[in-house]
């Protein structure tokens, strides 16, 4: 009887040994993988591609509303390039425009997906202005193009249940569209309106800077076509990039700084009437 | 393409965005359905937590209520959701720092505490339904009596322990339920019209008052059906509970929005205009829905009115009532989103009425839990006077 029982006692030793050794190992495996997910293993330099480590960059955005000149080709060309619903409800970027006329002490304000814009322009898939104000006396008027700001504390990360959008090291906030659930939460609780539902796959959408164009050392697309230069974007860890000139050299401001989102996005030449 | 979505209607300036509203009838019942899970359980403690006799008569039904639309909480929230079969992400994988993420724990447990609550309240039936039935019906049952059959005055003391400690917990479980809906809302800087502080206690005390007039309504519909009296003293219990929670909750509703008001932040005139437009409706139906039952039931408490007249006056007030919180949740959902954050336009939601976010399935939603409450209390028969202790 004491025999058995002193038996059964160290088998147990060995089969909690045992067990340990197997917790140490899975412990060790679930680390191991948990390091590459988070892109901290040996092979540093490698993520998010083989060639781009996005702990070498810092990506940041400006806005020159002295020079838009609201021609929407930024608009049509982030289209084209994300495969963004062609239509005048879904937008990574958009155009804003601020007309005060003579005697009045509030603009008017539109943007191409205005129904009058849209008639001018004679399909959704096309964007422009509409000439309203041609016999009207403008007294000031200036474009504002706007996106995603790619905030430093994103409110969208922070309400996101399953923590499907995130902000990159390099400073992009993304989503991942195979892990959203499409709650929406995320499109409420962004106070730019930068976010938008995508009805075809059901999941959010947003600006994503073009990533897949930005590693691999592109503009992006709305940055490339802009023929003004009223878009900037670079990198804010190079000294000599377009973006740290941009910030150097102006006043720059952020939208709604009261919200503390702490936007990456750096506009000049906007008025208080921007929001 | 139109098909999937419906685009609303503006004026002034609106992000372009935003004329398509994320969230629409469906989140408007959510709140709502959640509010009366909190408000009946809160009724059925009344008696198992703070004893007070008069509620007895409906304690137990109030309990089957809660549980009845309990289950159907996550109904709207799914319907909603783009990827319903991703739901559960949000349980393997809860961001910490979302409130949504909080839901499926919250729920679960609330569910859970529920049924078990439900099972001791009612073991000594079901253990007489198990002796009386055989095959599977009987084993049924024994799974329902959680395996026991013993009804001795031991383990009837043990099964009122866990009836008083699972309503004690559950207390503050409906609470948090409820108080998270309202969270998701008050917590969001980005919305004017949800930013407020006392959202959660908003919430929480309108669920409160939802749930006792939805109970008066119940009451006094099944006492017409099984042609029993209407217990008076009950009946006085609702209606004063009933009106103090409505001057609590008129209270904190007029807090707010005073505050609102007073402090006149940028954009306050698109706020004026959001309630002399859009919304104006709804905010008539809400004030109207509540003004009229607290005249009511003041008079009543102060003539202390018995009998016929006081069911009439409580039936009245409870439906309006009940009207009026439905409001409510609609001024707060949509209202919040036809006030652009631009905070220099207003959007105009019109629900739809067919397709997975449209009236019909919000509607289905909300009837759904009296059919399974009426099934219930087929099963647990709550108005059995043989069985009513605990």
């Amino acid at each position: 009887m004491k025999n058995k029982t002193h038996k059964t006692a160290s088998g147990r030793r060995v089969f909690l040994g045992k067990l340990g050794k197997v917790a140490v190992y899975a412990g060790a495996l679930l680390g191991a993988a948990r390091g590459l997910a988070k892109g901290e293993s040996s092979a540093a330099g490698s993520f998010p591609t083989a060639d781009y480590d996005w702990t070498k960059h810092r990506w940041g955005y400006g806005v020159d509303a002295t020079r838009c000149i609201g021609c929407l080709r930024c608009v049509e060309a982030c289209k084209i390039e994300n495969g963004v619903s062609n239509d005048a409800h879904h937008f990574r970027t958009w155009v804003e425009r601020y007309v005060y006329l003579k005697g009045e002490d509030k603009p008017r304000i539109d943007s191409h997906s205005d129904p009058q814009n849209i008639a001018a322009a004679g399909s959704q898939g096309e964007y422009r202005f509409d000439n309203r104000y041609k016999d009207a006396e403008v007294e000031k008027a200036f474009f504002v193009p706007k996106l995603c700001n790619h905030c430093e504390h994103p409110s969208c990360v922070q309400v996101c249940p399953v923590g499907a959008t995130f902000k990159t090291k390099d400073g992009a906030v993304l989503i991942d569209h195979t892990y959203c659930i499409g709650c929406q939460y995320c499109v409420q609780a962004c106070p730019y309106g930068a976010r938008t539902f995508n009805y075809e796959q059901q999941v959010t959408d947003k600006c994503t800077w073009c990533y897949h164009r930005i590693t691999k050392g592109l503009q992006p697309a709305c940055v490339e076509v802009c023929p003004v230069n009223a878009r900037i974007f670079g990198d804010l860890m190079d000294p000599g990039s377009a973006i740290r000139k941009f910030i150097r050299e102006n006043r720059v401001q952020v939208l709604k700084p009261e919200t503390g989102n702490a936007p990456t996005c750096f506009y000049i030449g906007i008025d208080k009437e921007v929001s | 393409m139109q098909e999937l979505y419906h685009v609303a209607p503006y004026t002034g300036y609106v992000y372009p965005n935003e004329t398509v509203f994320p969230w629409g009838v469906l989140i408007v019942i959510y709140p709502y359905i959640t509010g009366l899970v909190a408000g009946s359980f809160t009724v059925s403690t009344f008696y198992h937590v703070f004893g007070m006799k008069r509620f007895e008569p409906v304690a137990r039904f109030a309990l089957l209520t809660a549980l009845s639309f309990m289950i159907f909480v996550p109904t709207p929230l799914l319907f909603h959701l783009g990827h319903p079969e991703r739901a559960l992400n949000a349980l393997w994988t809860p961001h910490l720092t979302s409130a949504m993420a909080a839901f499926g724990y919250t729920a679960g447990f609330y569910i859970l505490l529920l049924m078990l609550e439900t099972g001791f309240i009612f073991r000594q039936h079901i253990v007489a339904r198990a002796q009386a039935t055989t095959g599977v019906v009987r084993g049924f049952y024994r799974i329902l009596a959680f395996g026991s059959d013993d009804v001795s005055e031991n383990a009837l003391a043990y099964d009122r322990k866990w009836i008083r400690a699972l309503a004690l917990i559950g207390m503050p479980g409906a609470h948090i339920l409820h108080g998270y809906a309202g969270f998701v809302f008050g917590s969001l800087k980005a919305r004017e019209w949800w930013a407020s502080d006392l959202m959660p206690a908003i919430f929480l005390s309108s669920a409160v008052i939802s749930g006792i007039a939805l109970l008066v309504l119940l009451y006094v519909a099944v006492a017409k059906v099984r042609k029993f009296a209407l217990d008076n003293e009950c009946m006085r219990g609702l209606a004063y509970t009933l009106f103090g929670f409505l001057i609590f909750t008129l209270v904190l509703e007029l807090l707010e929005f005073v505050n609102l008001i007073y402090k006149g932040r940028e954009g306050i005139e698109t706020v004026m205009a959001l309630i002399a437009g859009p919304l104006a409706l709804g905010l008539n139906i809400q004030l109207v829905g509540s003004v009229i039952p607290l005249v009511v039931l003041t008079v009543m408490i102060w003539r202390k009115t018995q009998g016929t007249p006081l069911v009439v006056g409580l039936t009245v007030s409870a439906a309006l009532i009940m009207i009026a919180v439905l409001a409510m949740r609609w001024n707060v959902v949509i209202g919040g989103q036809e006030l652009s954050k631009t905070m220099k336009g207003l959007l105009t939601y019109h629900a739809p009425i067919w397709g997975r976010e449209g009236i019909v399935v919000a509607a289905s939603v909300f009837i759904a839990p009296f059919f399974v409450l009426w099934a219930l209390t087929r099963l647990f028969p709550p108005w059995d006077a043989g069985s009513q202790r605990a």
